[in-house]
């Protein structure tokens, strides 16, 4: 009953706050795994292996 | 709606990138540390002599591993910030999010970002050759944006033409090519890249299962907390 309520009166801010939520997020990843600036990448070396990412 | 994305998000992502780097710690960086002594040169492949397969003592280097275990963390938070806020639009359009179903979503998160690029651009071993970093960059995010819509669509596609998207979104990246290297000059034995591959595929599926869980128990009991 909640989800409905929810979905039927979901004001426009619950829309920006999902795709604030998403591009913060997409933020963190692209700086921490594709930045490729000295220190960052000197930082994360190792993690962005880890994850697949392509580093250098 | 952004605080509650946030307050779940940032638990899921920061749990699931701790463990995430236990077993990078236990399973991965090894590899990745023996394989950097053929990067440096200190070990020679088919050298005038060969050299054994025994995998040399690494320790735990204090500051090398604090930097990754932090990095994990926020890798991590990221994902479980877009993954969080695509089960909100999703339970906005009639979906349940649970603990149990979360895994699912976390399967697809796995798929989308570790399992449909590395299909192509098997993740790297340092020491293997490379095309330059920006093409692969390119194709990395088309690919993981490509699976990712599949992977929507896959769960909540209802037609035929939401269904045949799908095969041509995840066959696409591949069909096309990812950027390969002029030549294969890495001095990295193949034994040590395929081992490191598999090893970040089977670290990422457990962290992403994990990472699912966590955002659809965290999401779904924030949800009740809220009604």
């Amino acid at each position: 009953m909640t989800t409905r309520t929810l979905a039927e009166a979901r004001p426009a801010s619950a829309s920006l706050g999902i795709l604030l939520a998403a591009l913060l997020g997409l933020g963190i990843v692209v700086l921490t795994g594709h930045v490729q600036a000295d220190a960052l990448h000197a930082a994360a070396h190792d993690v962005r292996h880890a994850n697949g990412f392509p580093c250098h | 709606m952004l605080g509650r994305i946030l307050s779940s998000g940032l638990i899921a992502g920061a749990v699931a990138g701790l463990f995430a780097a236990v077993l990078h710690l236990l399973f991965i960086q090894p590899v990745l540390l023996h394989a950097e002594l053929y990067e440096s040169g200190e070990l020679v492949h088919f050298g005038a002599a060969s050299v054994p397969a025994v995998r040399p003592e690494f320790g735990l280097d204090p500051v090398r591993d604090g930097l990754s275990v932090i990095f994990s963390m926020l890798t991590y938070a990221g994902y479980a910030l877009i993954l969080v806020a695509l089960m909100a639009l999703a339970e906005g359009r009639d979906a349940v999010i649970s603990a149990r179903n979360g895994m699912l979503w976390g399967v697809a998160g796995f798929i989308a970002v570790l399992l449909a690029p590395a299909f192509s651009l098997a993740p790297e071993v340092p020491g293997v050759a490379a095309a330059e970093i920006l093409p692969r960059q390119v194709w990395w995010f088309a690919t993981a944006l490509a699976a990712g819509a599949a992977m929507w669509l896959l769960a909540f596609g209802r037609s035929w033409l939401a269904w045949g998207a799908v095969i041509v979104l995840l066959l696409a990246p591949h069909v096309v090519g990812a950027p390969e290297p002029d030549s294969f000059s890495g001095p990295a034995p193949t034994e040590l890249g395929a081992l490191f591959t598999a090893r970040v595929l089977g670290v990422g599926l457990c962290a992403w299962v994990l990472l699912g869980l966590l955002s659809g128990l965290l999401w779904s009991s924030d949800d009740e907390a809220a009604s």
